[in-house]
């Protein structure tokens, strides 16, 4: 049981040394083929695994890659390309502003219907079995990354604190500190910044908390030290610096979604054939690359999210 | 020739890698911006000069207009070519599904017989009507701020979300044409006027 170890339960071997990656990034960069994604499938060996199966394992592993057989993008563009409205609207300030950023200690509350709620240390989450997931992540303004994240699955701590029979949804809460978020002091966000997710979206094995970005702790910029990661919602459902996780029988409200009901649904499931007033979702601009891609459904995990969406009409449930 | 500043500084920026991990959108961005600025650039020099009674404004004010078309020329094209590769279909299917593209699409194509009459040639030509049509732009800065307010995140008339910028340069243009009205612009002139003639004194 991985909740006995100590500290970070990640086997050495599960998780690609950073160093790895890099190198690999900067031969392709010296060859000119960042970009050229068609070349480096071909050449890469993950094509055709699921998204459970990205882990880059061993120590000579190939750079990571998602299981269509797309390369990570670097570490230099996930942390400097940045939508975090509580530091800044502008996506390269995020970085320089979030350097001082406290991210330990840090506690998360979990609570509402559930038979064991618990105040968690980071370091008590981090026992869970920590794993690696080269997902991609498509935000609503019509860009996308390919991240190979550290984490844990949601539905591992949702296991332990019990959720009552009445419970059907998880609301979460993100930090709340103007002094170290100076984009808390616009008036014109309904501050905190709240996500939230059906009970079966946040048990669903895709579904994971990330502690970690290129097998390192997770960058202020990322969202330190912990944030939800739902790789076929749009990016901002992945609420960042989360503090409280409650089980709710209502649906939640959440931050966008109030701003603006008819953009942002609740459910902001990746979904081409559904509209948006500002950006076209038909497409999507990988970071790296010059010319656009054809958003997949449920950003291409359909195969093991459909179902929980079965029978819904989601043109009304965008 | 200062008009030309901003390009400069983008092509350096661009040398230099500092268009951020997504460069196209930036460029993009930071063209609207400008043309944005000239555009209020060139109207405020009838306020201004109103205000202040200097007449090194006046005469520059065609060539500020003309930048802000320049600029808005080059965000169009770096739209239609950089970010959606000339994919005519889809540029027009984007312009009749986003009110916010239709509404920069409005504001450009006014700009264009503002720029084209811009010429001595036509100025002389066309004597009153000269005025007259150019007056098109107090029709075309609030639509830019429309389309400014429509392209960020948030609800630019429910006041909320990521909108404090286009807002706070929407008031400017609200404050440069209220200038305008006949009986401010009679007022403003006549206390620069007491002001004046109480230093003289
Ligand atoms: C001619 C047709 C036009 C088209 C098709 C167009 C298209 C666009 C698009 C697609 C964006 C969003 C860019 C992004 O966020 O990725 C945008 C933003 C913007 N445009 Fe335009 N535009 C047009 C005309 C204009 C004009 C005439 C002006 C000003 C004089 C202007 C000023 C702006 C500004 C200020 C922004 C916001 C930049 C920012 O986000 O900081 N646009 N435009």
């Amino acid at each position: 049981m991985e909740r006995k170890l100590k500290h970070v339960a990640v086997p050495s071997s599960e998780i690609t040394p950073k160093s790895l990656y890099l190198s690999r990034r900067d031969w392709l960069k010296a060859m000119g083929i960042v970009s050229a994604a068609a070349l480096l499938a071909a050449c890469l060996p993950q094509r055709g695994q699921t998204p459970l199966e990205t882990e880059a394992g061993g120590g000579s592993g190939p750079a990571p890659s998602d299981e269509l057989g797309d390369p990570a993008n670097t570490f230099d563009e996930i942390t400097h390309y940045n939508n975090y409205y509580e530091f800044s609207t502008d996506k390269q300030a995020v970085n320089p502003l979030s350097a001082n950023f406290r991210a330990a200690p840090w506690a998360v509350e979990v609570g509402g219907l559930v038979h064991k709620p618990k105040t968690y240390s980071l370091e008590d989450l981090l026992r869970f079995e920590q794993v690696e997931r080269v997902y991609r992540l498509r935000c609503v303004e019509a860009w996308s990354m390919v991240i190979p994240w550290t984490g844990f699955e949601l539905n591992r701590l949702l296991a332990e604190v019990e959720p009552m029979t009445g419970a059907r949804y998880v609301k979460f809460t993100a930090l709340y500190d103007p002094e170290q978020f100076p984009g808390q002091r616009s008036p014109f966000y309904p501050w905190p910044y709240t996500e939230g997710l059906r009970l079966d979206e946040a048990m669903h094995r895709l579904t994971l908390i990330a502690t970690g970005l290129y097998g390192e702790v997770l960058p202020n910029p990322n969202g330190a030290p912990l944030r939800l990661v739902v790789p076929w919602k749009y990016g901002f459902k992945s609420i960042k610096a989360i503090v409280r996780i409650e089980l709710t029988e209502e649906q939640p409200a959440t931050l966008w979604n109030t701003i603006a009901p008819h953009e942002y649904g609740f459910y902001s499931n990746v979904n081409p054939q559904v509209d948006h007033p500002r950006w076209s979702q038909r497409t999507e601009r990988r970071i790296g690359e010059l010319g656009r891609r054809e958003t997949l459904m449920f950003n291409g995990y359909g195969e093991e999210v459909a179902s929980l969406y079965a029978g819904m009409d989601l043109r009304v449930n965008y | 020739m200062l008009g030309w500043l901003p390009l400069a500084l983008l092509l350096f920026d661009a040398l230099a890698g500092r268009l951020s991990a997504n460069p196209i959108q930036e460029v993009e961005q930071r063209l609207g911006r400008t043309a944005l600025y000239f555009l209020l650039a060139s109207l405020a020099v009838t306020p201004l000069t109103t205000l202040t009674g200097w007449r090194a404004l006046p005469p520059r004010r065609r060539a500020l207009g003309l930048y802000a078309f320049l600029y808005a020329g080059l965000h169009f094209a770096t739209f239609v070519a950089l970010d959606y590769g000339f994919d005519l279909p889809e540029i027009l299917r984007l312009t009749g599904e986003k009110p916010f593209i239709l509404v920069g699409f409005s504001a450009g194509f006014l700009l264009v017989p503002l720029a084209i009459t811009s010429f001595d040639h036509f100025v002389r030509k066309m004597g009153k009507r000269w005025k007259r049509l150019h007056r098109f732009v107090y029709i075309i800065a609030p639509l830019v701020i429309v389309h400014y307010g429509w392209a960020k995140k948030g609800d630019l008339f429910a006041l909320r979300g990521d909108i404090l910028q286009p807002l706070l340069w929407g008031m400017l243009v609200l404050l440069l044409l209220v200038l305008r009205l006949p009986a401010v612009r009679k007022w403003v002139s006549h206390l620069r006027q007491k002001i004046t003639s109480v230093k003289s004194v």
